[in-house]
């Protein structure tokens, strides 16, 4: 199994107005540092092909997605929380609002699988309605891959 | 028992090893751990194999630097702080659970900006003593090299891990506020296993 994850996130303003500006320009390197990490296997990218900044997965201009997979929820914890990706989290509130509901979900998926927009806006709505279960859950309350295999004892 | 594992600590030389383990910012040998502690190598071994037993030390075995393949040798017995955490409280006290229930309420609430602010604060208004000793009684663990200060270890460290953007950003604050005013600027530079801020001398001043 491999970790799906998605982050929603609604811009203080449109992704190509100043506000947006220094938050564009990190893009490509933390991608390109996401791409090359231990443990990264797919991100959601749009047309451009570089990311997902154009896509809106709510109707919401300023509404946005970002949805990948890796091999385990510790590599996409270091990668999120112990690399220069911190740096940019860390000032996120210049670029985006504060939710007041959870903006992250994972959930395991087969081996493979490319989750949909939709398919990652339902388990991050799940998440919000019931709390973390196998179906969705968060870094902090972490729910173990389902085993494929039989118990015995 | 925690209150086991810290009372390995007593013995002052067991202290000294393991001060000198987990401020060396690599793996140990025994023999730089006799050195470090003026004691034979027989008497270092067994202290800091004691540690290990105390869950205070990890032991690893691997070949020296340097040297591989055929003819490079039985692999040496290191010695690296463990990730285990220790605290022992009389009369019982349970300050980590209320620090988790304020940072959830804190992240929550989306106050992270108010809370940095305040742990920079916090940081200006420490004594101002040289920037290593404030680090070292704050718990950081400092290691001087190169012109730049690494810290080796996180006093938040179970914090940081449930609330990463929220406690490490308190954390730079609260360093940035302590480097106020001192040839220091501190840094995001996180890693896993050490604390997300390194210190480098700023050159103009």
């Amino acid at each position: 199994m491999q970790i799906a994850v998605v982050n929603v996130a609604r811009a203080l303003a449109p992704t190509d107005s100043p506000v947006l500006a220094a938050f564009m320009a990190g893009l490509e390197p933390v991608n390109a540092l996401a791409d090359s990490s231990p443990g990264f296997v797919w991100r959601l990218v749009d047309e451009s092909g570089e990311d997902a900044t154009s896509l809106r997965p709510y109707e919401d201009d300023l509404m946005m997605i970002n949805l990948a997979t890796w091999e385990s929820v510790e590599s996409l914890f270091d990668f999120t929380y112990r690399t220069a990706h911190l740096e940019f989290l860390r000032r996120r509130r210049e670029w985006f609002e504060h939710l007041g509901e959870p903006a992250v979900a994972l959930w395991w998926v087969p081996d493979g699988h490319r989750p949909t927009p939709e398919e990652a806006v339902s388990r991050l709505e799940h998440l919000r309605a019931h709390g973390p279960s196998p179906e969705a859950f968060t870094f902090r309350d972490r729910c173990p891959a389902p085993s494929p295999r039989i118990s015995v004892s | 028992m925690d209150i086991e594992a810290i009372a390995l600590l007593q013995d002052p030389v067991r202290r000294r090893l393991y001060e000198f383990v987990a401020g060396a910012g690599a793996d140990v040998d025994r023999n730089e751990g006799s050195a470090a502690a003026g004691i034979s190598r027989t008497l270092a071994a067994f202290h800091l194999d004691k540690l290990v037993e105390g869950g205070l030390l990890d032991a690893v075995f691997r070949r020296p630097e340097g040297r591989a393949g055929p003819g490079a040798g039985r692999p040496a017995k290191y010695y690296r702080r463990s990730e285990g955490e220790f605290a022992a409280s009389v009369p019982p006290r349970d300050y980590r659970g209320v620090a988790s229930l304020l940072a959830e309420t804190v992240a929550e609430a989306g106050l992270d900006e108010q809370a940095v602010e305040a742990a920079r604060e916090a940081g200006r208004a420490g004594e101002r003593v040289p920037l290593v000793e404030a680090l070292r009684a704050r718990g950081y663990v400092p290691l001087e090299k190169d012109g730049e200060v690494r810290l080796l270890n996180c006093p938040f460290h179970t914090l940081a891990e449930e609330f990463p953007p929220l406690v490490c950003a308190m954390n730079l604050a609260l360093l940035e506020g302590l480097a106020d005013g001192t040839p220091w600027t501190a840094r995001m530079a996180p890693g896993a296993g050490r604390c997300c801020v390194a210190l480098s001398k700023t050159n103009e001043l």
